[in-house]
């Protein structure tokens, strides 16, 4: 029995069911000598946004128990510096693209769809509705399941590339947002984004980080994840999950998988093993071998529900 | 060349006045590594603080190079001939335990097993013809320009040390700039070596005395502004190694900015890919809270 990783993700084949994460692995070339990126499921890129952004002052970052807090702030290129040079050097590397991006309103995201609508070498956008360092909590529209599904539907508008909306866990009710962006034409889901978070340094008796609060990402929020893949694959079976969240191994991306998952996405893990996409998924063909099944797309008819 | 990951044995693990020395074998970083640059570790097996741990190299003995030995011939210059180790390819490593990631390296015996990637960063640039230089070290961050100084002496020319710590004991190695440099001028905080006050105090006159072309500072970054400023008071350019906090030391994660110039007007370069090394004078030091570079003429 031969493994073949490969899987469909919103009728996009996908080599293996491994991303590199958004905002975890810049945008792919910084990471051309660590990894050969054409062989990667695919590389999420750091999220893109009209003009450029300078991002948050430092620190930036800060270690916390199993995972770290960031504040990064979105810094990057903008949307053409980004097209004439990282997405280039990502096609002529043979990577799968999946375009990351973030905006302050509907129109902003639309404009940027549009933009991308144009770039052959985007197989995929997602569509961050929930990082947690922006200037206003309301642009953090995956709180909102309204206003989360109104950046969906200009987005969808926009282009005919599928498009995979990035929740957050910090709601009431990630089912109910979940549906309203899939109802809105969200042809998948990318769960989830960094839980807002803050560290004190009780010393100099001020917050570790320069923005004060910040994401936490890492092995500490993995149960908080599987949870979110579970619940949302429960309520709308049938919706491509793309599951995140402190995923360091093979045996960690296969719980996402088993609940219900599509594919994974590496994220904080690759800032501590440069190579953790490409090693996840060589252990999930090692896993699936061993579980008897010849694809990953097999493996929640092998979950047990009920303990 | 490009940088490798290494699960590299400890050769040796010692104590160097109030620091750490840590010897690994990791012949394909040291077959690379530069002056300025760095290595990024994890060691030991709990993962509740998951994150590397940026170190500059302090030394790097060439796998195979000894002299006469094989292999023995095209080495860059820069590498310290012979020694124990030399055989092996060896990075060595200096630091201070401040938090539990230092810790567990501070406990690291020989034969364990530390995971490493390197070389990092952009190195020290040196001189395009013999020059004059002054190196600058604060704490624990003299630790490259003992490697920087075999390097430049190596390009025949002139290295004065300048360097700086709270007290006598935190002074990294003193002997060894002795050794390497033409003059070591020594400041301590609290006066129990050398002039007390800062190393920017002699380092004014010490520029105009040799007619020094250039200036290597790695330390702290309010030392490196102040040593900034004087280098650029006294017109001479400025190479500065910061050290700021980082997470994943390739690129990728966006956290160990700092402003420089030019940009618009400033724009914030990832210290582990542009730096660890920049020209004083790009830096915005005035953005990181120091007072601006003085405008030259």
């Amino acid at each position: 029995m031969k493994v073949d990783l490969s899987v469909d993700l919103c009728g996009v084949r996908l080599r293996a069911p491994v991303l590199a994460a958004s905002g975890c692995f810049g945008f792919g070339r910084e990471m051309a000598g660590w990894v050969d990126l054409a062989a990667l499921g695919g590389v999420v890129t750091k999220s893109v946004s009209l003009e450029p952004r300078r991002g948050r002052p430092t620190p930036r970052a800060a270690e916390t128990p199993s995972g770290m807090l960031n504040a990064i702030g979105l810094q990057n290129p903008g949307v053409e510096a980004f097209c004439a040079g990282d997405l280039r050097f990502l096609a002529d590397a043979g990577a799968t693209v999946v375009a990351s991006l973030v905006g302050r309103s509907p129109e902003e995201f639309g404009r940027l769809a549009a933009r991308l609508a144009g770039e052959p070498a985007v197989a995929l956008v997602e569509v961050n509705l929930s990082c947690p360092n922006v200037e206003h909590r309301g642009e953090v529209f995956a709180t909102d399941p309204a206003a989360a599904a109104e950046v969906v539907r200009v987005v969808k508008r926009a282009t005919a590339t599928p498009v995979l909306a990035k929740l957050t866990a910090d709601v009431t009710d990630l089912v109910a947002v979940a549906r309203a962006v899939t109802d809105a034409g969200a042809d998948g889901l990318t769960l989830i984004n960094t839980l807002l978070g803050m560290a004190v340094d009780t010393t100099a008796r001020r917050p570790r980080l320069a923005a004060v609060t910040g994401g936490l990402s890492g092995p500490a929020i993995r149960p908080v994840a599987v949870r979110c893949v579970w619940q949302v694959a429960q309520a709308l079976p049938g919706v491509p999950i793309v599951g995140t969240g402190g995923i360091v191994s093979a045996d960690d991306a296969a719980e996402f998988l088993l609940v219900g998952a599509t594919a994974v996405a590496v994220g904080t893990g690759n800032f501590i093993n440069p190579r953790a996409v490409v090693e996840v998924a060589d252990g999930l063909e090692r896993y699936l071998a061993t579980a008897g099944v010849t694809s990953p797309a097999e493996l929640p008819a092998l979950f047990k529900a009920e303990r | 060349m490009a940088p490798v990951r290494e699960l590299c044995e400890v050769l040796e693990r010692r104590r160097v006045g109030a620091y750490h020395a840590l010897t690994l074998v990791a012949p394909g970083i040291a077959g690379q590594a530069r002056p300025g640059q760095f290595v990024h570790l994890l060691a030991g097996e709990d993962r509740s603080f998951p994150l590397r741990r940026p170190f500059s190299i302090h030394r790097a003995e060439r796998p195979g190079w000894s002299p006469g030995g094989p292999g023995g011939s095209g080495g860059p210059p820069g590498w310290s001939p012979g020694g124990p180790g030399a055989a092996l390819g060896t990075v060595e490593v200096v630091f201070d335990v401040v938090g539990a990631g230092t810790l567990a390296l501070s406990r690291l015996r020989p034969h364990d097993v530390v995971d490493a990637l390197g070389p990092l960063g952009r190195p020290f640039a040196p001189p395009e013809t013999p020059t004059g230089c002054v190196l600058v070290g604060g704490g624990y961050g003299t630790a490259p320009l003992y490697f920087l100084a075999t390097e430049l002496r190596l390009r025949r020319c002139r290295v004065d040390f300048v360097i700086g710590a709270a007290s006598a004991g935190r002074l990294l190695d003193a002997m060894e700039a002795r050794r390497l440099g033409h003059s070591l001028t020594l400041t301590t905080d609290d006066g129990s070596a050398g002039r007390r006050g800062l190393v920017t105090d002699p380092l004014g006159d010490l520029l105009a005395r040799t007619g020094a072309g250039q200036v290597y500072a790695c330390g702290p970054m309010p030392m490196l502004a102040a040593v900034s400023r004087v280098a650029a008071a006294a017109g001479v350019p400025c190479q500065v190694a910061v050290e700021e906090q980082m997470a994943c030391g390739t690129g990728i994660c966006f956290s160990c900015v700092l402003p420089v110039r030019p940009g618009a007007p400033t724009r914030m370069a990832r210290s582990c890919l542009e730096g660890p090394v920049f020209d004083g004078a790009a830096i915005a030091w005035a953005e990181l809270g120091f007072p601006e570079l003085e405008p030259t003429a």
